[in-house]
């Protein structure tokens, strides 16, 4: 058994070098840039530049828009799931046909697709002047932007969902509906509950993207409102200022720490109801 | 559920009708035309993407496939406690906001005066394709019967042997999962390729990225519509396929 033990190591070998190599020094590097100026003295410059009003603005924006757009993605995602599992003929090639082929799509592309439906003289508004109807300004507001990241993550919340739903036991719904209970409080007593893990892996999911785009926003935003995700992309491309651009990633680090937090905290909670779940069917 | 049928697909249907648009403007609409299908093969520095995207693809899934596969086998040796720790690390790329894996990837590659390039991308790729992999070898690898293994080497198997002959037949299925779901994120990417890039190397992404504010080529869209339907209809033969086998194991049952 020797033997194995040792092949194994020599298996893990590779991996470990590679994660120390190209996840956890690239991760420290970002930390070492963001706590340091030019000459490489230690400085909170970078990270309290984040208060300044143009970096405060645009990562304001960016947490109500993610807000916004992960709002969006959940109540469009949950009636959509619900339907999807009690319809049940639906099969997962139904899914994948509405949610993963379009990913084949280039993704750049499908959001600039965007721009000729929204834009001053495009489909939309081509309608609406053709009905008798004031065109609308759609392109680059806020809300194209909030469209952009609901196109882009909704399949993140829609498949964590999914899989929750399918997986409730039909008997348990049975039950509370014997029970007495109404349509309404067996989704809110029992339903909703339950698949609360779902809903909040989904909403981790399309948070943190939406929060740290920077190509919604210059696709749909015409380069004129500024994300976080922007502010730092130009920091890093534009002005070479690795320091600022790497202070301000940390702030955004906090945000996805938090986000990682919640997610496994909910995780565990899930598995302990499986495993109770288990234990009791044992 | 239609409209948000619709609100996915809207965006695709209009690339499509764009791709056989006469006029390279895109508002107007100039007449139907093949031209651009045609004026595609000609021009080198689409190929050139083209041909990086998918490269870049198929060696960073492989590698990542070996990489990943072999940490399942050191991984389930391993204490709980450092299990988890090493699994918490491998996750990171997957749980990070690409903008930032992609900064921290070009940070180190400044500091290491790597010069930006290919394989500076393969080698981001490479290490965001590895969770992927792992998440769907990982749960197929632990249900395996260690004794089917021990068995082979009580037998007299070397354990490379032993190895191929009863451990990778049983995880076959989940490795080329692991590998397609990596194959796709990594040719889907744009945000940490951006980042490793450098100016002389294009992938599709960057390309398109780079083309926005001029103007898409209509080549691109071209080879856009070709790529999604062909993969679309390999979906729907796959589909058929696994279809028909299934009912045709249910007659036999």
């Amino acid at each position: 058994m020797t033997k194995t033990r040792r092949i194994s190591g020599f298996l893990g070998l590779p991996f470990v070098f590679w994660a120390a190599a190209f996840i956890i020094i690239p991760l420290l590097m970002v930390v070492w840039y963001g706590l340091t100026d030019e000459n490489g003295a230690l400085t909170f410059a970078n990270i309290a530049a984040i208060a300044q009003p143009a970096h405060a603005k645009a990562l304001l924006l960016a947490l109500l828009l993610s807000l916004l757009a992960t709002a969006v993605c959940f109540l469009l995602a949950y009636p959509l799931c619900m339907f999807l599992v009690e319809a049940q003929k639906t099969s997962n090639s139904f899914l994948t046909m509405l949610l993963i082929v379009p990913m084949w799509m280039n993704f750049l592309l499908r959001t600039y697709a965007w721009q000729s439906i929204l834009e001053k003289t495009g489909i939309i508004n081509t309608f609406l002047t053709a009905i008798g109807l004031q065109p609308l300004r759609l392109i680059n507001t806020n809300g194209a932007i909030v469209l952009g990241m609901v196109y882009n993550f909704l399949p993140f919340m829609v498949l964590p969902i999914y899989n929750v739903l399918e997986d409730i036991d039909k008997n348990v719904i049975n039950a509370a509906r014997d029970l007495g209970a109404n349509g309404r409080q067996t989704f809110l007593k029992v339903i909703f509950p339950l698949s609360l893990p779902g809903v909040i892996s989904g909403i981790t999911m399309v948070f943190i993207p939406a929060l740290t785009t920077f190509v919604v926003s210059s696709l749909l935003g015409g380069g004129k409102i500024l994300l976080i995700g922007n502010v730092i992309e130009q920091e890093f491309m534009v002005a070479y200022d690795w320091n600022l651009g790497s202070g301000l990633s940390l702030v955004l680090l906090l945000f996805i720490i938090i986000n990682v937090v919640v997610s496994v905290i909910s995780e565990r909670g899930e598995e302990e109801l499986r495993r109770r779940k288990s234990d009791a069917e044992a | 559920m239609a409209l948000i049928f619709l609100f996915m697909y809207a965006p695709i249907a209009l690339l499509i009708v764009q791709s056989f648009n006469k006029s390279k403007s895109r508002g107007r609409w100039g007449g139907f035309t093949f031209e651009w299908y045609g004026s595609l093969f000609s021009d080198e520095s689409i190929i050139e993407a083209f041909t990086n995207t998918i490269t870049l693809a198929l060696l960073s899934s492989l590698i990542a496939v070996v990489l990943g596969t072999a940490a399942c086998i050191f991984l389930t040796k391993l204490k709980k406690r450092t299990r988890s720790i090493l699994m918490g690390v491998a996750n990171v790329p997957m749980l990070n906001a690409d903008i930032v894996t992609g900064i921290s990837f070009m940070l180190l590659f400044i500091t290491l005066r790597i010069e930006f390039g290919y394989s500076t991308i393969l080698l981001a790729h490479i290490t965001f394709n590895i969770p992927y992999v792992i998440l769907n070898v990982m749960p197929s690898y632990r249900d395996l019967n260690p004794h089917i293994y021990e068995a082979a080497l009580d037998l007299g198997a070397s354990p490379a042997y032993a190895f191929f002959k009863t451990v990778l037949p049983e995880i076959l299925p989940a490795i080329l999962s692991g590998g397609l779901m990596a194959f796709t994120m990594s040719i889907d990417d744009f945000i940490i390729t951006h980042f490793t890039a450098g100016a002389g190397v294009q992938t599709l992404s960057t390309k398109i990225y780079s083309e926005v504010k001029l103007g898409i080529k209509p080549e691109m869209y071209a080879l856009s519509s070709m790529i999604f339907l062909a993969v679309l209809i390999l979906l729907i033969l796959v589909n058929r396929v696994q279809g028909s086998s299934r009912k045709a194991q249910e007659e036999e049952v």
